[in-house]
């Protein structure tokens, strides 16, 4: 099994290389032809990541996080089973690590060999999240790459990286921004960005 | 394996400099013998990269920016097991066996169709070069499309959903323990990335077991085992000039010295 491709393919007849799209086409083609993939349930999968799993999953466990104090106490303990009790729950969720950024302590997520990401949170990764550059350089000089992300974190302040190498998918439990204290869960959600609750943004008062 | 710095990798034209701050005696590295990536995908602590660019707001960052890469990732969802009859880590493995430019120039979904493509070549689902000749005849040329092949899946079946096991054993470490990690890997299949090998730190959780990636991924058994995060400071893993900062990372426990090694 240790085949890999040959670099020189995906070449068409003018030496070329054939885009990704002509070429998911064609694969799609291939197996459906065949009967081996239901492009219906294609569909199902594409239509769930856009419109229903999503960083809005993770902004309800934020907001409630930040307003009920016992519901805190149980995602810090026990995340997997605190963010089930909001019904969220999938594929890549199978052991969730849910960290609190404070004012001595900011916790930054990667996955340096690949793209692992709590997707029953927060959905499929950004493209900031994918970018070899991120990957790269996130665990070697976090403190520049969140400079240049627009994320200044002080000098007083440690920053924690944590690179998911395994099943443990991590989530940030950004602070709560100062002048929030009192507003509901639902004046809470929409100031809550995806960006913060992988520790790359902080999050401020509307 | 111990593998040098003049292995495959080095095919890898953008990786190659990647592996140069690797070397022994490179600044900032201890010196712990030659420790190299096994795998295109290996990218952690490697410079050359540049500017990581500010993130858009999440509502200009859709899961997909075209609708290709939809139908390349729920392509890939059906292939690496209904369809080829393999799993998830074979499908990880699959993305570090790719060439530097089916990894990195077809963008990300691309990337997951490429890999997608070779897992359905080698468990004989679809042929060699069936994928490009049915794009070239859809875009005009005059191609042959080879025939489809024999199926070969793995004999492989899973003894229960998802990726995390029941372990009878007790952990070797407990939390507070120093441990030092290997610095040798039983095959390119390993999910230990280089810049954590051979370095010290701290078991900071001991997470729920898992099945194993290195044997899950070529079929050789889950192998489930105790999985540890451990924490390491900046300046054990790149040098006193380090910034800063501390890191944690999981680790399956064959990543992990003996013990008695590991004062």
């Amino acid at each position: 099994m240790s085949t890999a491709l040959n670099p020189d393919e995906h070449l068409d007849g003018s030496g070329n290389r054939i885009s990704p799209a002509l070429r998911t086409e064609a694969l799609e083609q291939l197996l459906t032809e065949r009967g081996l993939v239901d492009p219906n349930v294609m569909d199902k999968f594409i239509a769930t990541y856009e419109t229903a799993v999503g960083p809005l999953n993770g902004a309800k466990v934020v907001a409630k996080a930040w307003t009920d104090p016992e519901y805190k106490a149980r995602l810090l303990a026990e995340g997997t089973a605190a963010i089930k009790e909001l019904g969220f729950a999938g594929p890549q969720g199978e052991h969730i690590v849910v960290v609190e950024n404070s004012d001595s302590v900011h916790n930054v997520v990667v996955c340096t060999l690949c793209s692992c990401y709590p997707w029953p949170v927060l959905g499929l990764p950004p493209a900031w999240y994918k970018d070899p550059a991120y990957r790269a350089r996130v665990v070697r000089e976090p403190r520049k790459v969140l400079s240049e992300m627009g994320c200044e974190v002080g000098d007083d302040v440690e920053i924690i990286v944590r690179d998911s190498s395994a099943e443990v998918r991590w989530l940030v439990l950004p602070q709560q921004p100062a002048g929030t204290e009192g507003f509901s869960e639902e004046e809470l959600i929409p100031l809550i960005t995806r960006d913060a609750l992988v520790g790359v943004a902080h999050i401020s008062a509307p | 394996m111990r593998r040098d710095c003049t292995g495959p990798t080095r095919r890898h034209a953008r990786a190659a400099a990647v592996i140069d701050t690797r070397a022994p005696g490179a600044p900032g590295l201890r010196q712990k013998g030659v420790v190299c990536m096994d795998s295109v995908a290996d990218l952690g602590g490697a410079t050359g990269w540049g500017k990581v660019s500010p993130p858009p707001p999440q509502d200009q960052d859709p899961p997909f920016h075209d609708a290709w890469e939809g139908r390349a990732f729920a392509l890939t969802l059906l292939a690496m097991g209904r369809v080829s009859g393999q799993n998830l880590d074979a499908f990880r493995y699959a993305l570090g066996r790719l060439d530097s430019k089916s990894y990195f120039d077809d963008d990300y979904y691309g990337r997951w169709l490429n890999a997608s493509e070779l897992m359905l070549v080698e468990s004989g689902i679809i042929a060699p070069g069936a994928v490009d000749a049915r794009a070239r005849a859809n875009a005009g040329e005059s191609v042959e499309q080879p025939a489809d092949p024999e199926p070969n899946k793995p004999d492989y079946a899973p003894t229960a959903a998802g990726s995390l096991r029941q372990v009878e054993e007790a952990p070797r470490f407990a939390v507070g323990d120093a441990v030092t990690v290997v610095t040798d890997v039983e095959s390119d299949a390993n999910k230990l990335p280089a810049y954590v090998r051979g370095h010290r730190g701290v078991v900071e959780a001991i997470q729920p077991a898992h099945v194993f990636p290195e044997t899950h991924a070529r079929f050789l058994g889950e192998n489930a085992q105790h999985v540890y995060s451990v924490r390491f400071t900046s300046t054990e893993l790149y040098g006193s000039d380090a910034e800063p900062f501390e890191l944690t990372i999981e680790l399956f426990d064959n990543y992990l010295q003996d013990k008695e090694n590991a004062a």
